[in-house]
């Protein structure tokens, strides 16, 4: 199915989709945070469409508009007949977007297991909530860290217990 | 013995009375496994719930190689961010700058020559066996098996050879770069890989026979951590992994990069029962099924890297202007079959010569993200079989 066909099934079927961006390098759904599991559960059981793939969700911080992004990479792995070559998939794309100062979604790890890890990745680097995530920790990150470091107004810590962290440009406290 | 504890022993005798007359349970004990652990291939530290020798459940504490390598993608350009792709999976640094300069390539268009793309398969392909040839030796040395290892490595080291003499470095290469290969191959080289590849087929029956099917060898993996095809999927497991649960899915055959659908290949699954040379105990997602796979694929990278040696084209190894070139307002999501599977990089570009976002989706941190799921109730000494065969690079998986 092209994604024309799978933006026009969502939106015919769910109020949910925001928007669709069908041209450039990555098309898209657009779909409202607080409807996205449906959607998702949609998106992997419905036969036509079968996206039991989460390939990665990936996190933009978008600064200027006070939003967060999430881009969830989805794919169809048919298991027909696996030990035939498989020679055809589809691919699409969903976006979830929420608040800066309030950033929660719903999470979809019960949907595909495979976002469990990716969530806690996008919570520690990005500090985006997963709501219903059943194990939201830090994951890259050490426990004790103070701050989300892709966020785009991040600052760098000037110390880490008690060791230094000075930056190639700003030498506060110069050792050798 | 002296007198005083024979004195406490009726106590003793006592508490064992009490213990006896409830369910006979062992205690429960925590056993931290890594960071430095030999057979967790670099920093992976796993806390595991043991009751004796059962391994009730193993956590994954991942992070410790965390190097910040997204973050850095947003403050170089993309010929500069190269050499960081190369750090991710260290292993297989050739397919890293692949698929970096493939999504860079995407974005803004830039057709690669074809002289190009041929380089770019042959070392792809020749880093694919260089990695497979680590995970073979280290995953024997996990089993306790030492003389593999050297086998392995032998051959490596030419592969490393190799590619020393095409752009100077050993393990972290940048040589495929945005627009092509960074340089054009040496004087000599198509002949000098030609003779490697003859020398190197007769030595995959000598892996087979030192390892594959050593009989210590499959008992330790037949059977152990096996992973369906459906939790493999909804796991979002790829490569080897994916394969080693018996679906044919493979990237270079689905979504086809750099010429791949040009050549001549097939995409191995380990088939229990299909072919006479499998042994009986193994069934299909184990441990054994994932290795195996490893090692058919070093045959079908050597027949795509000797087409792609016959037909190498003359002309540029690289588009003009590949470098500082302006990044439109748009994002691209790629992915390439790297050796331990699918390596995506998402990049957004904003207008200006720098990225706003680099994202990557390393297979490593998807493959081991199962662990959990499959160490339940499993014997100590398998917890080292699973990991090894799900053939994590930390480098990867931290980022």
């Amino acid at each position: 199915m092209a994604p024309e066909e799978i933006c026009r099934l969502l939106k015919d079927k769910f109020e949910a989709i925001e928007d669709t961006v069908l041209e450039g390098g990555h098309a898209y759904a657009k779909v409202r945070s607080t409807d996205w599991p449906a959607v998702a559960r949609f998106l992997r059981d419905d036969p036509r469409l079968g996206f039991n793939f989460l390939r990665c969700i990936s996190a933009v911080d978008l600064l200027a508009e006070d939003k967060f992004a999430c881009i969830y990479d989805l794919m169809s792995v048919s298991l027909d007949r696996p030990a035939e070559l498989i020679t055809t998939t589809q691919e699409f794309a969903v976006r979830v977007v929420t608040d800066r100062n309030a950033a929660v979604i719903p999470t979809v790890s019960d949907v595909w297991p495979a976002a469990d890890w990716h969530e806690r990745e996008v919570y520690d680097l990005m500090g985006v909530t997963f709501e219903g995530h059943p194990d939201l920790r830090r994951i890259l990150c050490c426990d004790d860290w103070v701050g989300h470091p892709l966020r785009k107004d991040y600052e760098f810590p000037l110390e880490y217990e008690g060791i230094p962290a000075t930056t190639e440009f700003e030498l506060t406290n110069p050792r050798h | 013995m002296t007198q005083q504890t024979l004195e406490s022993a009726p106590d003793v005798m006592v508490d064992l009375d009490r213990n006896a007359q409830g369910d006979l349970q062992t205690e429960e004990m925590l056993v931290n496994m890594g960071p430095q652990h030999p057979s967790t291939h670099g920093v992976l530290r796993v806390v595991l719930r043991t009751d004796g020798e059962m391994v009730l459940e193993a956590i994954p504490h991942v992070g410790y190689l965390h190097r910040c390598a997204e973050k850095i993608g947003e403050n170089l350009q993309p010929y500069q961010y190269i050499p960081y792709t190369d750090r991710m999976d260290y292993l297989a640094g050739m397919n890293n700058n692949q698929g970096f300069a493939l999504a860079v390539e995407k974005l803004c268009g830039l057709q690669v020559p074809p002289r190009g793309q041929a380089i770019r398969v042959i070392f792809s392909e020749l880093n694919r066996v260089a990695s497979h040839l680590v995970s073979l030796g280290t995953y024997g040395l996990d089993m306790g098996a030492f003389t593999p290892f050297l086998y392995c490595f032998r051959e490596r080291e030419m592969i490393l050879d190799l590619f020393e003499a095409a752009c100077g470095a050993r393990l972290t290469y940048s040589y495929l770069t945005t627009g092509g290969a960074h340089d054009d191959l040496p004087e000599g080289w198509v002949d000098r890989c030609r003779e490697f590849l003859d020398y190197f087929e007769t030595k995959i029956i000598d892996y087979n026979n030192l390892l594959s099917f050593n009989h210590i060898f499959v008992k330790r993996t037949a059977r152990v951590g096996v992973i369906s095809a459906k939790d493999a999927v909804a796991w979002a497991l790829t490569g080897p992994v994916l394969r080693g649960s018996g679906i044919r899915w493979d990237l270079r055959k689905i979504r086809p990069y750099d010429g791949y659908e040009t050549y001549d290949f097939d995409v191995p699954i380990a088939e229990p029962g299909g072919s006479g040379e499998i042994p009986e105990e193994v069934v299909v997602g184990d441990c054994w099924s994932r290795y195996f796979v490893r090692v058919l694929e070093m045959t079908q990278s050597v027949r795509i890297i000797r087409q792609a040696l016959d037909r190498l084209p003359p002309g540029d190894f690289r588009a003009p202007k590949s470098v500082g070139m302006k990044l439109p307002d748009d994002e691209v999501y790629v992915e390439v079959e790297n050796p331990r599977g699918q390596l995506g990089f998402y990049v957004r570009g904003d207008g200006s010569a720098i990225p706003a976002r680099v994202k990557a989706r390393g297979p490593s941190f998807c493959n081991l993200s199962i662990l959990t799921h499959i160490c339940r109730n499993v014997l100590l000494a398998d917890v080292p079989a699973i990991i090894g065969s799900i053939d994590v690079v930390m480098g990867e998986v931290d980022r």
